[in-house]
């Protein structure tokens, strides 16, 4: 569904489901260099058991149009405006990568719009390697290739994503590919300059959850925990044989955390 | 600078879509010879058939075993997802059924397998698709035939019977202008000589049966999706971007944005025209997969020589092979195809058809059969087989001579192969 957010033309997945804003919403985060897509299965699955859902394409990303937002800090006084669009009080956050800053940034600073928050493939700083950010900026191919070797501990995934015969891997590569030049650039700067992470986690209200890679080299789950430590109410669940992209390796065990804690 | 990198070819050959079975810890693929899978309970039944969660329901539409069939090649090829069908026919039609129906054109290389050609111009004219043939070699006509209703270019990587080599970024550049994808059957290269994907094309489809099995037990086709074509932004295809009232209504570029292409062709294509692959054909293909590399590379070093060998015999009036000078593609091979041009090529015999009649009857190493890719070698004489009704004219047109003779070179001795046609094309020069 397209969204008039601030006058923007903003594209929200609605899990094959018309939109129903009296029900329970969740909103989904994708991380840096990705879009709405990354969240298919869970936010199918959550349009079809009761849920409103909108898996946004932050700005300037997928379908939305736009420049993308420079810092975390600004996706988070976007997301209370994204709601205001759909009709919306209050939504569950769930967060991915840079997403997952966002929905304790968002949290903390708007606390009567965030009901719930889930965090997956959390850390806190997120710091980029210098390597990295340059390659974002002066050799996005490079980049790209980088993150998506580091974002998956296998070249198998049982039963795959969003089914068999899927690649994984493939997937990953050109969804980032699909992005606009530039793009990459602003949202690894955004995560790599966010510095209110640990006092915003404390600002927090509402519980959450932290969904976590044990094979994970982008956020490895010892980087999560000057986050969960000043979160006031946090569940944390370590899934075993995932790396960063934890909802295309291991889709099953994400929703059914997600459906556990939502 | 050093980095990050990706398993390279041979380790995807042998680990891509696959891991030791997590129940058995059977290290080889398990042949899983079931028809359907167990539902854990009610809501993981409607949610899997709602595309709510990834497994298995029904072998039709997946099973374990071909699965891992179908992300190895995604892997090999560089595409986001495959589909393993009952042959390579299944997989041409499956990929052109998923984007055109009836009123929808196709622009397709004349220089195809007879089957490909028999599938475009008779029966899917049948079904209201219809085809426009073109010189592979010319450009122009490529660019001159597209229409408003064109839904897809299509050529073969090399082309039957003359090893024509596709222009592969030219022509991708002309499809991707017309807002068209390139589709390729790369059965002749397999991604060990060429990645068709890297070079601009978009789905691409192979004969399994042929030098990725390469036993030559199995028929079966891959339909390979390179993820990158935007259908969206074509507008061509509302098969992909509109909703699909076959499936919950179903709109599969929002559902994904690089594999929607794969999405419909599983939800549709093998649902529907059904022409699977059975689990015990994907795990004979797989085996063959596992070992492309070292084979292909022992085929192109058996064809060198062969074709050295038979270049200069005076039995024989040409070779049509692209790494010869005098091939019309050779500047073209060298730049695609620097691993080689294959295991496939023709020759023409001197003496026409009584000659390639007794050359095919002398041989003893080579078979003589209707296939290609095997690692046994393999020779025809279309003059005198599939092609014994025409007359010399209409052999001509069809760009083949009486005494033209294709060889599938295998992976025996080299020596053995050099001397078994020695000797033929000696007793061919009595005939």
């Amino acid at each position: 569904m397209e969204l008039n957010v601030n006058g923007a033309a903003v594209y929200a997945y609605s899990g094959g489901k018309t939109f129903d804003a009296a029900l329970p919403c969740v909103v989904f985060v994708h991380g840096a260099e990705n879009d709405h897509s990354v969240w298919v299965l869970q936010s199918r699955y959550l349009a079809h058991h009761g849920f409103g859902v909108l898996a946004l394409d932050l700005p300037g990303h997928g379908r939305s149009g736009g420049a993308p937002l420079a810092s975390v800090e600004a996706i988070a006084d976007w997301i209370p405006a994204v709601l205001d669009a759909a009709g919306v009080k209050a939504a569950a956050l769930v967060g991915h990568s840079m997403g997952s800053l966002v929905a304790i940034e968002c949290a903390a600073r708007h606390p009567a719009r965030v009901a719930k928050i889930a965090l997956l493939g959390s850390a806190f700083p997120m710091k980029v390697s210098d390597e990295l950010l340059t390659a974002t900026r002066d050799d996005e191919p490079r980049a790209q290739d980088m993150v998506n070797i580091w974002s998956h501990a296998a070249i198998a995934h049982y039963p795959s994503n969003p089914g068999p015969g899927f690649w994984v891997m493939g997937e990953g590569l050109r969804l980032m590919q699909r992005q606009k030049p530039g793009v990459m650039h602003v949202d690894f700067a955004a995560c790599n300059a966010y510095a209110n992470g640990e006092a915003a986690a404390k600002e927090v209200k509402c519980p959450a959850l932290m969904i976590l890679g044990r094979r994970d080299v982008m956020t490895p789950p010892r980087a999560a925990k000057a986050i969960a430590a000043a979160l006031p109410a946090v569940r944390t669940v370590e899934i075993a044989g995932s790396g960063h992209a934890l909802m295309a390796e291991k889709p099953d065990e994400v929703l059914d955390s997600l459906r556990a804690f939502l | 600078m050093a980095g990050p990198r990706y398993p390279g070819f041979d380790t995807l050959a042998l680990h891509a879509g696959q891991q030791p079975d997590p129940t058995t810890g059977a290290r080889a693929v398990p042949i899983f010879q079931s028809t359907s899978f167990v539902f854990r309970d009610t809501d993981h039944a409607a949610a899997l058939f709602n595309m709510e969660r990834a497994g298995h329901v029904y072998s039709r539409i997946s099973n374990p075993t071909v699965a891992v069939l179908e992300e190895r090649m995604a892997a090999l090829e560089g595409g986001v997802a495959g589909l393993a069908t009952a042959s390579g026919q299944a997989a041409l039609h499956l990929g052109l059924a998923t984007i055109a129906g009836a009123g929808c054109h196709v622009v397709a290389s004349r220089s195809l397998y007879g089957g490909s050609h028999n599938l475009l111009h008779y029966t899917l004219r049948r079904f209201g698709i219809h085809t426009t043939f073109v010189n592979p070699r010319d450009l122009d006509a490529w660019r001159a035939a597209i229409c408003p209703n064109t839904r897809v270019l299509y050529a073969e990587t090399l082309g039957n019977p003359g090893l024509d080599v596709l222009d592969v970024p030219a022509v991708a550049e002309i499809a991707h202008a017309a807002r068209l994808p390139l589709f390729l059957d790369c059965t002749f290269t397999t991604p060990w000589l060429m990645r068709p994907l890297d070079l601009g094309a978009d789905l691409l489809m192979h004969s399994a049966t042929k030098f990725l099995g390469g036993h030559g037990v199995a028929i079966g086709g891959v339909l390979v999706d390179g993820g990158r074509f935007d259908w969206e932004a074509s507008g061509r295809f509302p098969e992909l971007t509109e909703p699909y009232d076959g499936f919950h209504g179903m709109d599969f570029q929002e559902e994904s944005t690089v594999a929607a292409f794969s999405l419909r062709a599983r939800r549709e294509g093998l649902r529907d025209f059904g022409a699977c692959m059975a689990p015990a054909t994907a795990f004979q293909i797989l085996q063959g997969i596992e070992t492309l590399g070292v084979r292909m590379e022992r085929h192109v070093s058996n064809t060198r020589k062969v074709v050295e060998f038979l270049a200069s015999n005076p039995a024989v009036a040409s070779v049509s092979y692209p790494e010869l000078p005098s091939h019309p593609d050779h500047a073209l091979a060298k730049r695609l195809l620097p691993r080689g041009c294959g295991a496939v090529f023709t020759f023409e015999i001197r003496g026409g058809r009584p000659a390639g009649r007794k050359l095919i009857e002398t041989l003893k190493v080579f078979s003589h059969l209707a296939n290609v890719g095997d690692a046994k070698s393999l020779v025809i004489h279309p003059a005198s087989t599939t092609h014994f009704r025409m007359d010399d004219d209409a052999l001509r047109a069809a760009g083949i001579g009486p005494g033209t003779i294709r060889l599938s070179v295998g992976l025996e001795d080299p020596q053995d192969l050099m001397d078994d046609l020695s000797g033929a094309l000696r007793a061919s020069q009595k005939a």
